[in-house]
């Protein structure tokens, strides 16, 4: 069998070793040092595009993936026999390994972002669906009768009572997406669709300093986003003390 | 970034997993084929149920205890939230960069990726157990390893099966880019696209696909077979 690196260096990473082995680098003769300092100095501005890249397709799959995942979910609330199948339809898009689900689409939309942000967005809808379905059925019945006896209509309910009730479990569910999201990104760069993934695959698995960086940049957007979530939650349900997990 | 490859096609594809293809870099020798396709199916589902029980061995014993004593409950959801986040493509690359290649290193390093669902879903199930039980439990005589064998255990046992089948998704989904750390699983088709072309990078995705939901299946008929029927009685 070929070497699987040879493959990884020829299609991604080609400008890596050209620019690792240019002479003026610090490190390259300690490629086995679990991190070296200088090169994460010289070269941290490299981990600019892939960043970006990375943030605008979890972003957009984040955002997709809720709009489709909260629809299918209010229609599953107001017709409750929708609710199995619709999880199992959407159990069966999470259950189909990212990669394999990447290179399945291969023949209708081929390679690049479009297929990442279509199957990362199918990745999200379970775990969204089902807290948000969740949120909506743990709202009392004592407290939409209170609303009813007050004159609300259905909609006024699901609006105005069950949904900013439901807040906090939509929430978690988002925050689960997002940092799977994040994580999973990574493997787009198996389809060519950039991201950080690209400095992991591209570095050809002999330096472990420039997989660090990314692994690094990854949690700290992980921890953002989350915070930014919580500090969403505490905002739209001001009457409820959050307790971050 | 282009890649010239033939476009492929899902009934290329389905050829390709049966009958062994032309290849443009192997200079006439055909590649795929029903045989290296069993061959690499298996080599996937081997490292596969090595990793998920390596993943059950260590997670499994410590999400039951910490539960049952009701302690540690930072640390259990602290790994599941972390867990969550690793990035599958990291722990490949870094286990090839800084522990080694081959099965002996690859297999403990996707069991830790298993270990987070099931440890939080162990940890949940048991912590979800009615007190009321363990109170019966211990007023009759058992001990503590009773009451979490014969009542907690069996009372989790969805919840706990839920993070058992998580674990084997990710664990499987991540076996897939295993060749890059010299195992040789379904992936192989997928992550050396230049030998087996398109078809068979396609070919690669639609046997990890089916061997996903397969697993997956049998895990759910597993979990069916563990409950208790008293539990589904009220669960339906």
């Amino acid at each position: 069998m070929a070497s699987p690196f040879l493959i990884a260096a020829g299609e991604v990473g080609g400008d890596f070793f050209h620019e690792r082995s240019s002479g003026t680098l610090p490190c390259q003769a300690k490629e086995t040092q679990l991190f070296c300092w200088d090169w994460a100095r010289e070269n941290i501005d490299r981990y600019g595009t892939p960043t970006v890249q990375h943030l605008e397709i979890v972003v957009l799959s984040i955002v997709i993936g809720f709009t489709i995942a909260f629809a299918l979910a209010l229609l599953a609330h107001r017709r409750h026999r929708l609710q199995s199948p619709m999880l199992v339809a959407t159990g069966v898009l999470y259950t189909v390994p990212s990669i394999a689900f990447f290179f399945l689409l291969l023949p209708v939309t081929g390679f690049g972002r479009d297929t990442a942000i279509i199957v990362l967005s199918a990745y999200t809808l379970q775990i969204i669906y089902r807290n948000t379905i969740l949120g909506l059925a743990n709202v009392p019945e004592s407290t939409k009768d209170a609303a009813r006896g007050l004159g609300f209509t259905d909609r006024q309910i699901l609006w105005k009572v069950e949904l900013p009730l439901a807040i906090p479990e939509i929430i978690a569910g988002l925050r689960v997406a997002t940092a799977s999201t994040i994580a999973i990104a990574t493997l787009v760069v198996l389809i060519s669709a950039g991201g950080l993934g690209t400095e992991m695959y591209g570095s050809n698995f002999n330096f472990p300093t420039a997989i660090l960086i990314a692994v690094a940049i990854i949690g700290l957007m992980v921890l953002a986003f989350d915070l930014l979530l919580l500090t969403v939650q505490r905002l739209t349900t001001p009457w409820r003390k959050v307790r971050p997990q | 970034m282009s890649v010239h490859l033939p476009f492929a096609s899902f009934g290329g594809a389905i050829e390709f997993i049966f009958t062994p293809q032309e290849s443009n870099v192997t200079g006439g020798k055909k590649v795929g084929g029903f045989d290296k396709s069993m061959e690499l199916l298996i080599g996937h589902i081997e490292v596969t149920i090595l990793a998920l029980a390596l993943a059950l061995i260590v997670a499994l014993p410590v999400g039951l205890y910490l539960g049952h004593i009701g302690k540690g409950e930072l640390f259990a959801v602290g790994i599941g939230n972390a867990g969550r986040a690793i990035p599958e493509l990291a722990v490949i690359a870094l286990v090839a960069t800084l522990i080694g290649i081959g099965m002996r290193n690859v297999a403990p390093a996707l069991a830790i990726l298993g270990i987070a669902p099931i440890l939080v879903n162990s940890y949940v199930g048991v912590r979800q157990v009615d007190p009321a039980a363990i109170e019966a439990a211990r007023g009759m005589g058992m001990s503590e390893l009773a009451i979490i064998r014969k009542v907690e255990l069996p009372l989790a046992i969805p919840t706990v099966m839920g993070g058992v089948r998580a674990g084997a998704i990710v664990i499987i989904a991540t076996a897939t880019i295993a060749p890059l750390a010299g195992v040789e699983t379904l992936g192989d088709f997928i992550i050396n696209r230049n030998v087996y072309g398109e078809n068979g990078l396609l070919a690669g995705a639609i046997l990890v696909a089916l061997l996903a939901l397969t697993i997956e299946g049998l895990l759910a008929l597993l979990q069916s077979r563990l409950t208790s029927d008293g539990l589904k009685l009220k669960t339906v």
